[in-house]
């Protein structure tokens, strides 16, 4: 016996037309309608329709680009590599820049912290961490100090001292604890506290002096993987980002979040605040950058071209805020008009995923740290304007 | 959302997603301006954007090396 499914034609008088005709089931505001073929194609054309227009409204609705549509459009520009940092054995997966614009730290897979200084390419300080992986560094605002932390799910804090006799690890300090690996780690407006995140899904402020914990941040729904403190004008909140695609605004007094923005399709590698604070920026694994005004409260620019399929690892804007860097898994470095939302360079060189890219604090340089064991630090040379033919007629 | 997620878990949502939405908004085109605005006043100040004048640049190697 042959099972057969039939659809049960009801036939009977239509809801909308009132004619008898063969009937099919409708839905409207939850309450179940029968329409004949006719009404219902109409229904689904008009929805269709609507739809339309709602898309087309929103592509239209002021973003970013749009207002910025009668500013100048920038050049190309060229950026010229000036120092490359060799030395590390293995991936570079971060680095920080100390405030004095010359000092970077950056760490690497094989469990070593560098501190280089970058005009001459000197290794000033090493120190070989007992775990691998180390993938988050920071330094210290006074410059004396740095912190560091990976697969051990703890945050050191190491003294820089120029004592040849002393061994910077014998003054180790460990300051946060997690229960998962670190991720990322920032020091606050002093060299007194420490923010975290953590594969744990958490981030956390703690007192580097006594190793307390001050608050912690709970919201996130999986990894964290980056994290930014907004510019010390604008006050107490930092942004974090994970692999639960939302990119989290917290006040850190109060632990709370107070602003939640889930648009991208993948995870959020990188999260950096625009100059003014009043916006941040986000680079993901679904290959583009994004912008979000914490005032509109919503995404107000996207930054991605077709052409460009991998995931964008790390971000950070120029001083002006003009321009947005980003280092992809593709081994480059895009460089993005953020209010027009083009492309002005396409950077090369590295031979492997760039890992981390940080501005310099006076933003005449920018770093960027690779799979290929290597940090690249570059500048601008010159732009230039492609002469556009003139239209014919 | 999972079906084993508790009452409590949906409450603290609730209370957090009403928290998120009694947030202040202003207009996008408002705040795309003020972004803008911003960018144009620092332009200058702006190293890799315009370019800083080789003299003072620490990164640009010396044409003749001091010595002696």
């Amino acid at each position: 016996m042959c099972d057969q499914t039939f659809l049960a034609n009801v036939f009977g008088s239509c809801d909308k037309c009132f004619k008898q005709r063969a009937l099919r089931p409708v839905f409207k505001k939850s309450q179940q309608l029968s329409y004949c073929s006719t009404c219902a194609e109409i229904v689904s054309a008009t929805l269709k329709k609507i739809k339309g227009q709602l898309d087309t409204a929103r592509a239209r609705a002021a973003g970013l680009h749009q207002v910025a549509e009668r500013v100048e459009a920038l050049g190309q520009f060229v950026m010229k590599t000036r120092r490359t940092l060799k030395g590390h054995g293995n991936k570079v997966l971060c680095m920080d820049w100390c405030k004095d614009k010359r000092r970077i730290v950056s760490s690497s897979q094989d469990g070593k912290v560098i501190v280089w200084d970058s005009f001459t390419t000197n290794k000033e300080h090493a120190v070989t961490m007992p775990c691998t992986w180390v993938m988050a560094c920071a330094y210290a605002p006074s410059g004396c100090a740095i912190a560091c932390g990976g697969l051990d799910n703890k945050c050191s804090v190491y003294p820089l001292t120029f004592d040849k006799n002393e061994n910077m690890a014998a003054k180790k300090k460990s300051v946060a604890m997690h229960t998962n690996y670190l991720s990322a780690c920032s020091f606050t407006n002093s060299d007194m506290q420490i923010l975290t995140a953590s594969g744990d899904g958490t981030c956390a402020l703690w007192d580097v002096e006594s190793g307390q914990l001050l608050q912690s941040f709970h919201g996130h729904g999986a990894d964290v993987l980056c994290l930014d403190l907004a510019p010390s004008e604008t006050g107490n909140t930092f942004v974090s980002g994970g692999c639960d695609k939302k990119a989290m605004v917290w006040d850190m007094r109060s632990g709370q979040c107070v602003q939640a923005f889930e648009t991208h399709e993948s995870d959020i590698n990188s999260v950096r605040y625009y100059p003014s604070g009043d916006a941040f920026a986000s680079g993901s694994d679904d290959a583009t950058c994004r912008l979000y005004d914490l005032r509109a409260d919503r995404e107000v620019a996207i930054y991605s071209k077709e052409s460009i399929i991998f995931g964008a690892s790390s971000v950070d804007f120029s001083l002006s805020g003009r321009l947005l860097f980003a280092g992809y898994n593709d081994y480059t470095i895009n460089v993005w008009d953020v209010l027009k939302g083009s492309r002005v360079s396409i950077l090369f060189g590295h031979e492997n995923r760039v890992s981390t890219l940080r501005v310099s604090p006076d933003g005449t340089a920018f770093c960027s740290g690779s799979w290929d064991h290597t940090l690249r630090v570059r500048e601008m040379v010159f732009s230039f304007r492609v002469c556009e033919r003139r239209k014919e007629g | 959302m999972s079906s084993g997620t508790s009452a409590s878990a949906l409450q603290r949502l609730v209370e957090q997603l009403k928290l998120e939405a009694g947030v202040e908004r202003i207009k996008v085109s408002q705040a795309a301006a003020e972004l803008q605005q911003y960018c144009m006043q620092n332009a200058c100040k702006d190293a890799l954007l315009v370019g800083v004048p080789a003299g003072s640049n620490p990164f640009r190697e010396p044409r003749s090396c001091a010595l002696l």
